[in-house]
């Protein structure tokens, strides 16, 4: 990897989603409204209210950077941008990395925007910092990245990209706590769950939502994720073949 | 001179198909070397394998003394696919802006390779909304903003209009006389004329190389799609 390409990647990445205005919008705008309709499908039940906003902060910006990402990374492949950069200095991690940062970097305009109307307009409380928070949806979004970036080396057209979303992404939103709490599951869900990185995440937000001060817990939750965003983009460096057929 | 590029028996598989069966050629550095042949006799396979994106059976692409495709090249090559791959949701100059970033060049080789393009007035327009010809001329500016050694370029001139083409054989004449190398794709007979070396292929199979001159002599005929016709015609009967 090397820094000058990294960071020109990353920029032209984020010039292409400053371009894309409505995809700006929709990114920003979405995850305002279903919370909303969850504030409003809970009315009543605060504690259930709490749970699902909170665990929805960290799971938005997962499935939305995994079906982003898949698609980005399938047009770079169809329109040929990707076999011309592998002609060039740049190097596979940059391209990757360079996803990986620009859209973390969207992530936290996102998840600041999402978690801010949460609390102030819609009323979420946690015991923890709502910093806290936003980290680890970002944490998140960047796991969505990099499995979106693995996913997409499997996939040859835009269809099948999006069929990686039930295949990859519900398993981990129906397992990781958000329906059921994890610990209610019946054993043998309980470790399908164990090995899906999502889980992790929602059990550190739980803990940010329970504990005033970050807990031991929370920090190895969020390791795990972050160790699972680098597997998987170095595993992806490794299905990206500079040759093809 | 130093052959800028070293084919010896190049095979290619693709979809289960031989497209490529033992090419050999060797190409001079600082010549327009035009790749002719029609639609589907693998020159586009050809080009890249020469800039290392091919899977390859079984052969050896020497490129600038280099293995193709092999780190040190990297730098010195400009490649140009067949279809424009640009970022169509970004502007000219941010495109070309990108690409010179990764050979570490910056504004007045941006600036240079959009006006050899002939897009100068247009630099500020999201490339999806550009015509054609416009799009791949972009694509275009993306690969020769590298000042590279050696620049491939996959049917380049498809879609512009006469006097554009004109220009744009011209500004790679220009290049060849500075000592760049250039290996380009056609399937219009008419601009093998304008280059210094030929290579006819046609079914994954080396026709001839030479010179557009000597092609014609040795076809016995003053047009260049008739001696193509010529030349295929005794290989058959061959």
């Amino acid at each position: 990897m090397h820094a000058r390409l990294l960071a020109s990647t990353v920029a032209r990445i984020l010039g292409q989603l400053r371009h894309d205005r409505p995809t700006v919008a929709l990114v920003l705008v979405m995850p305002i409204v279903l919370l909303t309709l969850v504030k409003y499908m809970f009315e009543g039940n605060d504690p259930v209210f709490q749970r699902a906003t909170l665990v929805m902060l960290g799971i938005f910006p997962f499935v939305l950077m995994f079906v982003v990402t898949s698609i980005a990374m399938l047009r770079e492949r169809s329109s040929g941008t990707l076999e011309r950069l592998l002609t060039t200095p740049v190097g596979k991690l940059d391209i990757l990395f360079g996803y990986g940062l620009a859209f973390a970097v969207a992530a936290t305009v996102q998840g600041a925007v999402a978690t801010g109307l949460a609390y102030w307009l819609l009323g979420l409380e946690t015991a923890g910092p709502v910093g806290l928070v936003v980290l680890i949806a970002v944490a998140n979004a960047v796991l969505g990245v990099a499995l979106g970036l693995l996913c997409s080396s499997f996939a040859r057209t835009e269809f099948q990209a999006v069929q990686f979303m039930p295949a990859v992404a519900f398993p981990q939103l129906l397992l990781c706590g958000l329906f059921v709490p994890r610990e209610e599951m019946a054993g043998w869900l309980q470790a399908i769950s164990t090995v899906l990185p999502l889980s992790y995440s929602v059990e550190a937000l739980l803990e940010v939502g329970a504990n005033t001060d970050p807990t031991g817990l929370m920090w190895r939750d969020l390791g795990i994720v972050v160790a699972c965003v680098a597997g998987a983009l170095v595993l992806g460096g490794l299905t990206l073949r500079r040759r093809s057929a | 001179m130093d052959a800028a590029i070293e084919i010896a028996g190049l095979v290619v598989d693709r979809g289960g198909r031989r497209v490529l069966h033992g090419l050999d050629l060797t190409a001079a550095t600082g010549a327009v070397i035009g790749v002719l042949g029609p639609s589907g006799s693998g020159k586009t396979t050809m080009l890249r394998s020469v800039v290392g994106v091919q899977r390859v059976r079984a052969g050896t692409v020497t490129v600038l003394g280099h293995p193709a495709g092999s780190r040190p090249l990297r730098s010195r090559i400009g490649y140009m696919t067949q279809a424009p791959s640009i970022y169509g949701d970004l502007t000219v100059i941010e495109n070309v802006r990108y690409f010179a970033s990764l050979y570490r060049l910056g504004t007045s080789a941006v600036a240079e390779a959009i006006d050899a393009v002939g897009l100068a007035d247009h630099a500020q327009r999201v490339t999806r909304t550009l015509s054609g010809g416009q799009h791949s001329r972009a694509s275009l500016a993306c690969a020769i903003v590298a000042r590279p050694d050696l620049l491939v370029l996959d049917e380049p001139t498809v879609g512009q209009d006469p006097l554009l083409r004109d220009e744009l054989w011209a500004y790679f004449h220009d290049l060849a006389a500075g000592g760049t190398t250039i290996l380009v794709s056609s399937h219009v007979m008419d601009e093998a004329n304008r280059c210094d070396e030929l290579v006819l292929i046609r079914e994954g199979v080396l026709l001839h190389t030479g010179t557009p001159a000597g092609l014609k002599a040795e076809a016995g005929c003053a047009d260049l799609d008739e001696a193509f016709l010529t030349l295929v015609r005794r290989n058959e009967a061959a």
